[in-house]
């Protein structure tokens, strides 16, 4: 039998069991649309951590207090006090650090913000000026905390926009926070929200307004921002770093460190293999369903193999081949994984449009899951059409026809 | 379309020089014997059995249930393989042939009547009779499929459904399927089974014109109203040939 009748009649079988067949394509058509939506979304997230941390900027070096020893427990990082002020101005020394070009500690805790027409909770840094540098950030209104303001433990503050919008106070506005008054004297320009987190809902206070009336009247610094000349000068500011704290911190083995300097590459690929690990998993999930709905279509064809027994008895007898009988099957269970797997494709891409614009989570769809999403439907069609086909093929045609 | 044209040159010098068949013998059965299953379970449905058929005959195969003539007929039909024995259609040993083979044979060379008429239920009346050339991809399949209807008398039923004809139309069908490849022989197993009197006289009716017209027809049968069909009988008990009448 040509290939051309081959398809017809398959095609034309299909048509006779359409409930049937449309149950079946289902089964592809969510595993398919599944598979391309959770890699989007996947995806999209990969892009915006990636974007973000790259927007902090390559030339960035975080200093971490080491952790804290509480009879053999370990706090984790940063639970320690050991990075100071006097730490700060070390790396801000020149002569022994000349490829740090800005410096920024930072205490931060969450506190509320009260003005006078409402309230707001955010993360309340206190910092230095280095602190705009350090974070590429700039001031869109108003001025940023100046040395000055640290020396004399000023009660100002600077928002970001959203903040700023959401307590509805601008430059000179007074706001409390833990029942302090500060004045607002600046307003950062907005830097955009990338998937998690909102790089405009911030405040910053001076450090040592911070260390002294906010956050319990200690005077050590959680982190240590820095940035270098250039990000090719990165490697070079991470050993000057790290030597000076070595130093003040008097530790001479190396491995002892009380503190961890980590750059935003390492953050970044951390970030990155976070995210792809999440990818992968919601893909397995996907990819399970994809194939649950493949044991669907080979479910289905047996079914359909053993109720027409005496029609693949009848075919024989007139003279098909074991190989068009074999063919004929396995092109109906092609033809469901094919029509699944493309309106899978269809729904995928509907979701990818639809999701974004509903729910305000991004959706990055790539031609590669797309491909490999039908590329395996198909496969799966075939592979799980394959076992039924050859049941069709073998069956003896008298046993055949005689099972009425 | 190469090995197909091998197919029939090897048929026709194998009608000529391998089996030594006067030129109008169609079917050799030579000492058939067919057993079911092996050991103790075993049973012997056809037991040395030889049976010579000339083209252009009719022949009614008769006996009771249990005598062995479905055996017969599924050997003779080529869905089965005897166990030992030759069996030679048209010049061409088929006891050895594999199954794609055997197809081929069933396809070209028989026609099958069955007793459940086997018609798709989903298919038109012409579009069941076209079923045995698209497994040998023939072009003016409909215009093939109108003649062998025409021939059954059925010419203003071709779109009808199986469901939408009576049972001897349905077998007028069945036979129009058979006749459409114009093959050597036509093989009726019961074709009066599951069909009232009248429907009966006009199958066999059918059967009986296209014998005439010179088709080669073997009925398998257990009714002895349907034997007079066939110029000869032939009478079969516990898979041998007892007894054989001509009319």
């Amino acid at each position: 039998m040509s290939l051309g009748h081959t398809i017809e009649t398959g095609l034309r079988s299909l048509l006779g069991h359409r409930l049937r067949s449309v149950l079946t394509t289902l089964g592809i058509l969510f595993g398919v649309a599944a598979v391309i939506a959770t890699v989007g979304i996947g995806q999209a997230s990969s892009d915006s951590v990636t974007a973000r941390i790259t927007s902090l900027g390559t030339n960035l070096l975080t200093i971490s207090a080491g952790s804290s020893v509480t009879g053999g427990v370990f706090g984790g990082a940063g639970s320690a006090n050991t990075l100071t002020m006097a730490d700060v101005s070390g790396l801000q020394d020149r002569q022994s650090a000349p490829d740090i070009e800005a410096v920024a500690p930072v205490t931060q805790g969450r506190a509320s913000i009260v003005s006078s027409s409402g309230n707001w909770s955010t993360t309340v840094s206190g910092s230095t000026a280095g602190w705009l540098v350090t974070n590429s950030r700039t001031v869109g209104s108003g001025e940023f905390i100046s040395a000055n303001d640290a020396a004399t433990r000023a009660q100002v503050i600077v928002l970001g926009s959203t903040t700023a919008s959401n307590l509805g106070v601008g430059v000179g506005d007074l706001v409390l926070v833990r029942q302090i008054p500060f004045e607002v004297i600046g307003v950062l320009a907005p830097a955009g929200s990338q998937g998690f987190g909102n790089q405009d809902d911030l405040a910053v206070v001076p450090i040592t307004t911070a260390q002294d009336e906010l956050f319990g009247g200690s005077a050590s610094v959680q982190r240590i921002l820095l940035s270098a000349t250039s990000p090719s000068t990165i490697g070079s500011a991470y050993l000057e770093a790290d030597q000076i704290l070595l130093q003040t911190h008097h530790v001479t083995d190396p491995s002892q460190a009380d503190f961890t300097i980590t750059s935003q590459t390492q953050v970044l690929s951390t970030a990155q293999a976070v995210t792809q690990t999440l990818t992968i998993l919601l893909a397995s999930v996907a990819a399970i369903s994809l194939l649950v709905g493949g044991i669907g279509v080979m479910n289905i064809m047996l079914v359909s193999v053993t109720e027409r027994t005496s029609e693949i008895g009848l075919r024989k007898a007139l003279g098909a081949t074991p190989g068009d009988l074999f063919r004929q099957f396995v092109i109906e269970a092609g033809t469901l994984t094919a029509l699944g797997g493309l309106l899978g494709v269809a729904t995928g891409l509907a979701v990818g449009y639809i999701v974004p614009r509903a729910a305000n989570i991004a959706v990055t769809i790539t031609p590669l899951p797309v491909v490999t999403a039908v590329g395996v439907a198909v496969a799966v069609g075939l592979v799980f059409g394959v076992y039924p086909a050859l049941r069709a093929a073998r069956l003896a045609p008298i046993e055949a026809l005689r099972a009425q | 379309m190469a090995a197909v044209a091998e197919v029939e040159v090897a048929w026709s010098a194998g009608a000529a020089v391998a089996s030594g068949l006067g030129p109008t013998e169609l079917i050799r059965l030579e000492s058939i014997t067919k057993v079911y299953g092996s050991g103790d379970g075993s049973v012997v449905a056809l037991r040395s059995f030889s049976l010579t058929v000339d083209s252009g005959e009719s022949v009614a195969v008769m006996g009771p249930s249990g005598s062995g003539k479905s055996t017969l007929m599924n050997i003779l039909g080529c869905l089965d393989i005897p166990s030992s024995g030759r069996y030679w259609f048209a010049g061409q040993d088929v006891s050895r042939l594999n199954e794609t083979e055997l197809a081929r044979v069933r396809n070209r060379r028989i026609g099958f009547v069955f007793q459940q008429f086997q018609l798709l239920a989903k298919l038109s009346a012409w579009r069941n009779v076209e079923l045995p050339l698209l497994y040998r991809n023939v072009r003016n399949r409909r215009a093939l499929a109108l003649e062998a209807l025409e021939q059954v008398g059925l010419s203003n039923r071709i779109d009808h459904r199986p469901s939408q004809l009576s049972g001897g139309q349905q077998q007028r069908v069945a036979i129009a399927r058979a006749l459409v490849t114009n093959p050597d022989l036509i093989l009726a197993d019961e074709p009066t089974g599951n069909l009232d009197t009248a429907s009966s006289r006009d199958v066999l009716a059918v059967l009986r014109e296209l014998n005439e017209q010179g088709r080669t027809i073997i009925v398998i049968t257990h009714d002895p109203e349907v034997a007079p069909v066939a110029r000869r009988t032939v009478h079969m008990r516990d898979g041998q040939l007892i007894d054989e009448v001509a009319a």
